[in-house]
């Protein structure tokens, strides 16, 4: 079923789910979004399912005339969306009916936007995912960026689920991208190969993103890296964040399309809920690498997911009552309100907020 | 021999077998990397063999990157001595030199070499296949005949047409989809080396053995 055609493509809009896992082998990158969390987000605010796919805008956005009745959510950078020239509201479920336009303009804060809609984008799975493969032409829409008069195709489903109109991500709940984005990584991969004042430079120094940058990797520019004996090893695995340092000591973070493997040493890997944070970066925005253990990233890995579980927890088992509840979370705690609206729940998460004191006696 | 871990990130473990280029170094990668598919660990997404080390993918939230170690250690103990099956034999038929190896020349000039020679020493060899990398369906092969080392180009191309076939050290491979590369190109399949609308998408898989086929076309420039 085709829910929208493609009027304006926009800079580089590409089908993108969570990613293509265990075709590596075979040289195929894991492609998916650049920023995970927001595609999540979006999916959750619909009751998708997290992984179903969405539409990832960079940059400057597509203008999409409706060809049906659907809800929607918008997450990620701010594109100032408008329906029919009139703007909505981001991190919002809302309505767009047959035959009127959404257009998302450029991004003023942030890189890529998602769009998730109610049942999924129905693009043909290829090797276990939907996502556009750019690379290896294949995946989403012909394997390639939206161009015009493409359509978009949602999977068939009951109904669309109006009585989500109106759900909005708490505010909040994206953490906005500082001045400065601080990434926490893990050391461990080529560290060896690189002196200690190498890494220590890494480590202390301040990087900025360069205009290379696109969705296999980030380059960044700052003080060099400096290499015991060189940068070359024997290819093998490139993992999903990892920082890459070529002979002229400058790194480079290797993202959702990089190739499965390469011949350069790799200083360190940034942990999941950061490499979501680059899929936002801007060239010019200056980067910060900050090193933690493999055990505080499985910490910080269990934190970022249960602010998932939050959402979950909160849209998918409405209570049954208005009024105001307490969501406690490991060490946080939550306020919830439910209200009702056109006779459907309506449930909204306000002010995450951290109660370390009284959290035992709620 | 004893193996090394490395922490590729909190959901990537790399185990690393050795450090070197070498057949039956190489062997033991793939061994462990299909014991460890036979076994379905719970946690474990997907593993990466390479030359000489096996990248392994995890949910750390599943299992633990010291169990997982754990788990591989004693696997890589009881894996037994690599009888290895007989290896699967891919033919590529390949045209070399012209349009189609514009860089035959240039090969045959710098090892001091006819074409002809080229090509001999190139379709001569039965390659081991070491991994797929670099692009979708890429098969490293090797090993090159020393003869034909030659130097990449010192500028990339920015367009490798599909199915060509390039040498890049003491190493050859095969472009499956247009790209851009440095490998010296000396020919070309029209074997399809990519399809994604396939389960098993490439008809090259490591460990197999690849000889390239010189069909007619050729004849000098």
């Amino acid at each position: 079923m085709d829910a929208f055609e493609v009027v304006k493509p926009g800079f580089l809009s590409t089908v993108q789910d969570l990613g293509r896992i265990g075709y590596q082998k075979f040289g195929v990158p894991t492609s998916g979004a650049m920023d995970r969390t927001a595609l999540r987000a979006a999916n959750l605010l619909l009751d998708n399912k997290e992984g179903f796919a969405g539409l990832e805008a960079t940059a400057e956005g597509p203008t999409l005339r409706a060809l049906i009745d659907v809800v929607v959510a918008i997450v990620g950078a701010d594109m100032q969306p408008l329906v029919d020239g009139r703007s909505v509201e981001c991190r919002t479920a809302i309505e767009i009916r047959s035959g009127q336009t959404l257009e998302l303009q450029r991004a003023r804060r942030g890189l890529r936007a998602y769009l998730a809609v109610a049942g999924g984008i129905d693009v043909p799975t290829m090797l276990g995912s939907r996502s556009t493969c750019l690379p290896a032409a294949f995946g989403g829409v012909c394997g390639r960026a939206l161009r015009e008069d493409d359509r978009l195709p949602i999977s068939p489903i009951d109904r669309q689920p109006t009585a989500l109109i109106g759900r909005r991500l708490p505010s909040g709940w994206l953490k906005p991208i500082d001045e400065v984005l601080t990434v926490r990584v893990i050391l461990g991969l080529q560290e060896d190969e690189f002196t200690s004042e190498g890494i220590h430079t890494f480590l202390s120094e301040s990087y900025r993103v360069t205009p290379q940058m696109d969705r296999v990797g980030v380059r960044l520019h700052g003080p060099a890296i400096a290499h015991r004996s060189g940068a070359d090893i024997i290819s093998d695995s490139t993992p999903l964040g990892a920082v890459q340092v070529a002979a002229d000591g400058q790194p480079m973070i290797l993202l959702a399309d990089r190739q499965t493997t390469g011949g350069y040493t790799k200083i360190a890997v940034v942990m999941q809920e950061d490499i979501s944070r680059l899929g936002q970066a801007r060239p010019e925005q200056v980067v910060r690498f900050r090193q933690i253990s493999i055990s505080e990233a499985c910490a910080a890995l269990r934190t970022y997911e249960e602010r998932f579980d939050v959402l979950r927890r909160t849209w998918q088992s409405p209570p049954r009552e208005r009024g105001s509840y307490r969501l406690r979370l490991g060490a946080g705690s939550y306020r919830a309100s439910v209200d009702e609206v056109r006779g459907a729940y309506r449930v909204s998460l306000e002010g995450i907020e951290r109660e370390l004191d009284d959290a035992e006696e709620q | 021999m004893s193996i090394r871990f490395r922490d590729g990130g909190e959901s990537c473990l790399v185990v690393e077998l050795g450090n070197a280029i070498e057949i039956a170094l190489n062997r033991q990668v793939r061994a462990l990397s299909q014991a460890l598919e036979q076994v379905r660990v719970k946690g474990v997404l997907e593993a990466v063999p390479t030359y000489r080390s096996l990248a392994i993918y995890y949910d750390p939230l599943t299992i633990g990157r010291d169990a997982l170690r754990q788990q591989v250690s004693s696997l890589y103990g009881s894996l037994a001595d690599q009888g290895d099956r007989t290896p699967k034999i891919v033919e590529v038929p390949t045209v070399y030199g012209r349009e189609y190896g514009p860089d035959i020349e240039f090969v045959a000039r710098h090892s001091g070499l006819s074409p002809d020679e080229v090509i001999r020493l190139h379709s001569e060899p039965l390659y081991h296949v070491y991994m797929l990398g670099f692009m979708a369906g890429f098969p490293y092969l090797g090993d090159l005949s020393e003869r034909l080392a030659v130097p990449r180009l010192s500028t990339p191309r920015l367009k490798v047409p599909a199915g060509s076939v390039g040498i890049g050290g003491r190493q050859t491979g095969i472009y499956p989809i247009e790209s851009p590369g440095g490998w010296r190109i000396i020919g070309r399949t029209s074997l399809r080396l990519f399809d994604p609308s396939s389960e098993t998408p490439t008809p090259i898989l490591p460990g197999d053995k690849v000889r390239f086929m010189p069909i007619a076309q050729r004849g000098r420039l």
